[in-house]
């Protein structure tokens, strides 16, 4: 109990966990696409109310209209001003249909770079929380530039000079996800996906099978240690015993410790060169072919995530 | 080595280069064509207008001067971070799209020039697995934007692309956020983005680089979405209507700056280039906005107009 409280120890197990299963079987794999999209998660405003002593969400994109797929607004953590952003899942049937299932659509993008925008005038840091199957797909959507919205999403994060420090905390989907995920620091919940694609899309595209999602987690590989390892993801927040489900307080206490940390860190750096940062981040994620090498490229690094 | 010698290089081998030309059947009018009609006509339909897919190749050659490309990192391959098996592996994969394409990965990057316009042009190739975007598009369209902006170029991007490559994972969705970066270095040498959008550009490709151009052409018909509309039929159970995501009616939402046909296309990118072309981007190295060089050197000139249309006053005009 102590030891998940104080996150060091803990994390130094996942580590190990991570290091000892450089192949995670298809149970354990199933099992973390399962843990991550749990009815009993905690989501976007469940961190949110539970790390910021006043929060206050901002509504609409000034555009078209407020997409309640994605909430943004300022809260006061550890007594300082933070912009955080997140697609929010509903709970219940009905909640589910108002949050339209987490996946965003332009004005939920929009309404995020506009509150961007302001943090960044305000020399506000941003966290994002991710959580969403994907952005989403509709026509009225596509009319009003889904792609150019997320596109500019991601322009946006990578040009703020304010720390910048994203989290998925459930499902990671596509660009939907990623919209939300250009930071200077990237943390990911143990339980949780980060992925190009859901497994029941990629099962439906890839295999011409609906019913083949099991089989496409285990190709993909979207579990936590896994993006620890290609490089994807800093660091892996470690979830109470049995999953962040299970309670929502602790969940809520260990993510808190760990953006203090993040934030504090990143403060300390000179805006220019944190964004250097940033961009050298991204640039260096993808490996090549070794021409001397043949396929078999291992990604990513050996040692432990920072505890 | 420099790109002066490679072009001469480039020059030197074999030139004009042989493009496959293959004869074909319009799927929209049933009028039938050689191999050389094809090519001849920019592989659009003479009778009814549509454009059929064109290879990165094919379309450097469409664009630049004849046999006058040189291009830039073709030696770039994919690797197979994951392992990744479907219903086939991704290696084989990989190695029949080398082998049927003649092509290394899904995008072609050279320097040419567009109508007398110097450019770096970043051309998909939907042929090679769906042009879908692995860490080797990301990596050759972000070479290509540092090359460009050095240079002091603009940059031509053709887009045509199933979206990001899932046999990649994670690290292909990761090349959206590598590319979108990218083009701030063509930002920051105030330098042009021109993008065309071929059939289809949907996916991570279409909410990352291709939809972030300066100037955004569309070729006629050309599906441009970033959720196709089989999967939006399936998640929403809308019935779309049938011209839902093609250039058309993206130019009516206000997604695209125009619907441009193939057989005016060069001609387009040349004269917006030209347009937009600062009188230091023929010399070397300055990156001066052109704000700037209008108050420097717009300064004297306008001194001198006034002075011709109000006689002995060239001050004061807003008394
Ligand atoms: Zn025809």
């Amino acid at each position: 109990m102590s030891d998940r409280k104080s996150g060091g120890r803990f994390v130094r197990k996942v580590a190990d966990k991570v290091r000892r299963t450089p192949e995670a079987p298809e149970d354990d794999l199933w099992e973390s696409v399962q843990l991550a999209r749990h009815a009993e998660r905690p989501y976007t405003l469940d961190y949110i109310n539970r790390l910021c002593s006043e929060f206050e969400e901002m509504h609409g994109d000034r555009l078209y209209g407020d997409d309640a797929a994605l909430v943004a607004g300022f809260g006061r953590f550890h007594d300082r001003p933070v912009a955080f952003i997140g697609q929010q899942k509903g709970r219940d049937t009905n909640e589910r249909t108002y949050r339209n299932f987490g996946m965003a659509g332009p004005e939920g993008y929009r309404k995020a770079m506009r509150v961007m925008e302001i943090a960044n005038r305000l020399g506000i840091p941003v966290v994002t929380l991710i959580d969403t199957p994907g952005a989403f797909p509709g026509a009225s959507a596509e009319e009003r530039g889904q792609g150019g919205a997320i596109s500019r999403s991601i322009q946006m994060m990578w040009r703020l000079d304010v720390p910048t420090v994203a989290v998925v905390i459930g499902e990671g989907s596509s660009g939907g996800a990623l919209g939300l995920g250009v930071a200077d620091r990237v943390l990911m919940l143990e339980n949780s996906t980060y992925s190009v694609i859901s497994p029941e899309g990629a099962s439906a595209i890839l295999w011409r099978d609906a019913s083949k999602a099991r089989q496409a987690a285990q190709a993909f590989k979207p579990t936590a240690a896994n993006c620890y390892r290609w490089g994807v993801v800093d660091a892996v927040v470690p979830e109470p015993e049995g999953g962040a489900h299970t309670d929502h307080e602790q969940a809520a206490e260990i993510l808190d410790q760990y953006l203090y940390r993040a934030l504090t860190e990143l403060s300390s750096i000179p805006a220019a060169d944190r964004r250097r940062a940033r961009r050298e981040r991204f640039r260096k994620l993808g490996p090549l072919r070794d021409p001397e090498g043949g396929m078999g490229m291992a990604a990513g690094r050996e040692t432990p995530p920072p505890g | 080595m420099s790109v002066d010698r490679l072009r001469q290089l480039a020059h030197r081998d074999a030139r004009p280069r042989k493009i496959k030309a293959d004869a074909g059947t319009c799927p929209k009018c049933d009028s039938h064509y050689s191999a050389d009609e094809m090519q001849r006509n920019l592989r659009v339909c003479p009778a009814c207008g549509h454009h059929f897919p064109v290879t990165a190749r094919e379309r450097m050659e469409q664009l630049g001067e004849p046999g006058g490309y040189v291009e830039l990192w073709p030696e770039l391959r994919a690797a197979d971070p994951l392992q990744f098996t479907d219903l086939k592996p991704y290696a084989e994969r990989i190695a029949d799209a080398e082998k049927s394409t003649g092509m290394g990965e899904a995008i072609v990057c050279a320097e040419l020039e567009v109508r007398h316009q110097p450019a770096v042009a970043a051309v998909m190739d939907f042929t090679f697995m769906g042009c879908s975007m692995g860490a080797v598009v990301g990596e050759k369209f972000a070479r290509a934007c540092d090359y460009a902006a050095q240079k002091g170029l603009p940059l031509i991007v053709v887009a045509a692309s199933g979206g990001a490559r899932m046999q990649e994972g994670t690290l292909a969705l990761m090349q959206m956020a590598k590319t979108v970066i990218a083009l701030d270095a063509l930002a920051e040498a105030r330098v042009p983005v021109v993008v065309v959008l071929a059939h289809p550009t949907t996916g991570g490709v279409w909410a990352s680089f291709a939809s972030l151009g300066d100037v955004t052409y569309a070729e006629p018909g050309a599906l441009i979405a970033f959720s196709g509309p089989r999967v939006i039929e399936e998640t929403t159970r809308e019935v779309l209507p049938e011209d839902f995501g093609r250039a058309e009616a993206q130019l009516r939402n206000g997604q695209v700056d125009d619907v441009v046909d193939r057989r005016e296309l060069a001609e387009r990118i040349g004269k917006v280039l030209h347009i937009l072309r600062r009188p230091e981007m023929e010399g070397n190295g300055s990156t001066a906005s052109p704000a700037l060089q209008w108050a420097q050197g717009g300064a004297q000139k306008v001194k001198s107009m006034v002075g011709r249309i109000r006689p002995g006053s060239t001050d004061g005009e807003d008394a």
